[in-house]
């Protein structure tokens, strides 16, 4: 990699259209075959500030964000300003004339003559952006048909022929920039970001509830799921505050509903009473965490991993959880599916750790074998003496056969107090041990079905590199670039963060000449919880708390 | 016909006289009435003396969080809306905790019947004052009296067009059953505030002070009319009118499916075609 990808800044205000045109290109590479790595930041407004779309590009799988521009596309005056430093050798700026290039290498677009309207200027920029990537003009034409198909020929007729005049305009300007690669690969992608991606996984899972109070960078799970649900069958309400969101789902989870929430700290911060509810009359819900910075408001549309601490001990009291921590959106696809799966088979709240930049970030996916996929857990549909049916009948592996209201002729209780195994409530203290045991004996299935950390390359004797979440791709780019000069390196991922199983990585880390945790966050959080389970000390750390998604530069410069 | 019997007879956690008794009869009386068999109904309950309730009657029961019986059965209610759903809890649990729940609960005018035990006190913590006890009202806690105006939630409730409003006595039994029926047969959000003493720490509204105040509205009272019905809803002071107060016709809580979403299995093949739209 490295070398072989173009990186692509597309920056301007809110409101100009540049997600428009990120989202054009990033869908014309995939379809021409490429590998894309999307990160969009953003400002914590609908006008102005400043926003960038970033697009990089490769033949081959792009692992993670880079720092190095080779092509600003400059939609307003200040993101010359802002970019110029990060400008490569060979990079070329696209501004507009009116803005002038500061004596940057690029070209001024002449936008006013090029489009009859100001609305056209995003196509005038994928015009000169196609030019200059040697892009097959074809896959953007297809594109803007299809996506104005809607609004009528004559639109359509109007942003080709915007798009086709700044493609001839650029080409005449002979300006020098290495073109793409030419793709090596012809089998369909799918463009999809993290958070599109668990909404696919938990459609899959058989997900038909979902209520929320909409939170950045939360909500597009459940737009994602909105936007089927229609066709899915999927009944979503937004609720009055994330407290009624997680309890609503507790409820239709109770009543058989396949349920799922997201949101973000600040609005899972409000959730926790219903986390520890979940535990209590052990009823399923999925619950995505988008991590974003805090502590509190903090940077609403940034990237953070700093509530791993908040979501491993979120709700009073004592009882077993599973949380899982997609590194792409592959991972985001299949651990959702299975978070449904545990968290129906263990009748407990399960959870997925995302965060702003995995949750934004468009790839090229491979389609999912949905043929392929296990069969999710459901719950009992008859019992053999309804009368004396007990929702908390006490087991060897802690799980309580679990019928619904409704579908049998037995009454279902459940009781956030301490009850009996009936479900009614007691204060029983002898009871109360039994329960409490029955409960937090469910963890031992748990572990026994925990994924072990993914190891990416050969630890013996090389430096390790130890992430989780969406971290994987900053620690995989960087683990080859330190191969390339010689140094051994290898990465080991955890998707699932708790519970851990520490004959799954302790051996590795014994084998590593040095272990570095890379956590995007302040203390180290998975750092620490390794220490409290296992004992294990790393040799160093290499945190990232500035809003910002790690990449290779930022681990390579702090080893 | 669904019998009294089959609600069962559980020992319960009550105090003796206390008017959680005399609804937990006229709660029996209109299941019956309304011949819904146990396992066909569910009770949402939140924390407090009247949130026990369910659990000396034979339904299915959830008994969750302070404050919560509501959003709780708004899940239970859209996830299978073949049951009879119904929420009952105290007024701190329903107008002082779960306050916000309420306003969009009457909002949504989801198909849930709320019984309200309002004993104007908190109970089950002994003795502090409740969003509906009086301004000025000593308590343990408020030793120099209330410092707050009362929570009129039939008043709101009426203002914000909710479906059904009733105002009931747990010492009228059988009239408390009545309204739980009609609320219960009412397509839409349903609110019965039940006034009862709390003989263990409510002094000041005893059964005689509520017998004195409390009276049956007649047939002139029209409660699909609105400034009567709002007249009606104000009138809490020497005298307290019982019965349905308030029934609009706003539709339900339109988007529910048509079955229990528990029969539902993901349609693989709409989801394959979904996907391969985002190539």
């Amino acid at each position: 990699m490295g070398e072989a990808t173009i990186n692509i800044v597309i920056g301007g205000e809110a409101g100009q259209g540049l997600v428009t045109v990120g989202e054009f290109l990033s869908r014309a590479l995939v379809r021409a075959g490429y590998a894309i790595l999307v990160t969009q930041d953003y400002m914590s407004r609908i006008r102005g500030g400043h926003n960038t779309f970033v697009i990089r590009v490769g033949s081959e799988q792009v692992f993670a964000p880079t720092e190095t521009i080779d092509l600003l596309v400059a939609l307003s005056a200040d993101t010359l300003a802002i970019h110029k430093k990060q400008l490569g050798a060979n990079a070329l700026v696209l501004a507009d004339v009116a803005h002038g290039l500061a004596d940057l290498p690029g070209l001024a677009i002449p936008y006013k003559e090029l489009c009859p309207k100001p609305l056209y200027e995003n196509m005038a920029a994928l015009g000169a952006i196609s030019s200059l990537l040697c892009l097959d003009p074809a896959w953007l034409t297809g594109l803007i048909a299809e996506k104005f198909a809607k609004k009528g020929v004559e639109v359509v007729a109007a942003n080709t022929g915007v798009f086709q005049a700044a493609l001839q305009w650029t080409a005449a300007q002979k300006a020098s920039f290495a073109c793409l690669a030419p793709p090596v690969r012809t089998e369909t992608r799918l463009m999809l970001h993290g958070n599109e991606a668990i909404a696919f996984g938990a459609l899959a899972a058989g997900v038909n509830f979902c209520s929320f109070y909409p939170m950045t960078p939360g909500t597009s799970v459940i737009q994602t799921l909105i936007d089927h649900g229609e066709r899915m069958g999927l009944v979503a309400e937004q609720a009055e505050d994330e407290i009624a969101a997680i309890i609503m789902a507790l409820g239709a989870s109770y009543a058989g509903a396949r349920s799922l929430v997201s949101t973000s700290g600040g609005g899972f911060a409000l959730m926790v009473e219903g986390v520890s509810l979940s535990g209590m009359i052990e009823t399923p819900v999925v619950i995505v965490v988008a991590q974003r910075p805090g502590p509190a408001t903090g940077l609403p549309t940034r990237t953070e991993q700093a509530d791993l601490d908040l979501v491993l001990y979120a709700g009073h009291g004592e009882f077993p959880r599973a949380i899982f921590a997609p590194g792409t959106p592959e991972q985001c696809f299949h651990l959702a599916y299975k978070a449904v799966d545990t968290a129906e088979r263990f009748q407990s709240p399960v959870f997925l750790l995302t965060d702003q930049f995995l949750a934004d970030s468009y790839r090229d996916v491979e389609p999912f074998d949905l043929d392929s996929l296990p069969p999710v857990t459901r719950p009992e549909t008859s019992v053999i003496d309804p009368v004396g049916y007990k929702r908390y009948a006490v087991t060897p592996s802690g799980v309580s056969p679990r019928v619904l209201p409704g579908f049998t002729p037995a009454t279902v209780i459940v009781d956030s107090d301490e009850h009996t195994p009936d479900g009614h409530l007691t204060e029983d203290l002898g009871v109360r041990v039994t329960m409490q045991d029955k409960r937090m004996s469910k963890l031992d299935g748990l572990v026994a079905a925990a994924l072990y950390p993914n190891l990416y390359g050969d630890a013996v004797d090389a430096t390790l590199l130890v992430c989780w979440g969406s971290t994987l791709g900053a620690a995989l780019e960087a683990a080859q670039r330190l191969d390339a000069q010689g140094e051994t390196a290898a990465v080991l991922h955890f998707s699932q963060v708790y519970p851990l199983v520490g004959e799954s990585f302790l051996p590795v880390f014994a084998e590593a000449k040095r272990t570095v945790m890379v956590e995007g966050n302040s203390v180290g959080q998975l750092a620490r919880l390794i220490r409290r389970e296992t004992g294990y000390v790393f040799d160093a750390l290499v945190t990232r708390y500035d809003g910002l998604p790690l990449t290779a530069a930022y681990i390579l410069e702090r080893l | 016909m669904v019998t009294a019997e089959e609600y069962g007879e559980f020992e319960t956690a009550w105090c003796p006289g206390c008017g959680n008794f005399a609804i937990r009869k006229a709660v029996v009386k209109a299941l019956t009435t309304l011949d819904l068999p146990p396992d066909k109904v569910v009770f949402s309950t939140g924390i407090g003396q009247a949130a026990k309730a369910p659990h000396y009657i034979r339904v299915n029961t959830f008994n969750g969080l302070h404050g919560r019986s509501l959003p709780a059965a708004t899940g239970i209610k859209l996830a299978n809306p073949t049951l009879a759903v119904f929420a009952e809890s105290g007024d701190g649990c329903s107008y002082g905790e779960g306050g916000n729940h309420f306003l969009a609960a009457i909002r949504r005018n989801i198909d849930i019947t709320y019984l309200v035990h309002d004993n104007q006190i908190y109970g089950l913590t002994k003795g502090q004052a409740s969003p509906t006890t009086p301004k000025g009202q000593k308590t343990k806690t408020q030793p120099q009296g209330v410092p707050s105006n009362p929570f009129n939630p039939v008043a709101v409730a009426v203002t914000m067009g909710a479906g059904f409003v009733a105002r009931a006595f747990a010492g009228d039994t059988d009239q408390l059953a009545d309204l739980i029926v009609q609320g219960a047969r009412h397509a839409g959000f349903s609110l019965i505030d039940i006034l009862q003493p709390c003989v263990s720490f409510n002094k000041v509204n005893t059964y005689a002070w509520y017998k004195e105040r409390c009276y049956t509205l007649d047939a002139t009272h029209d409660p699909t009319d609105f400034g009567a019905a709002l007249a009606r809803a104000m009138e809490f002071g020497d005298k307290i009118p019982l019965g349905v107060i308030w029934q609009g016709d706003r539709p339900a809580f339109g988007s529910i499916p048509n079955g229990p979403l528990a029969a539902r299995e993901p349609d693989m093949a709409a989801l394959s075609e979904i996907l391969a739209s985002y190539a």
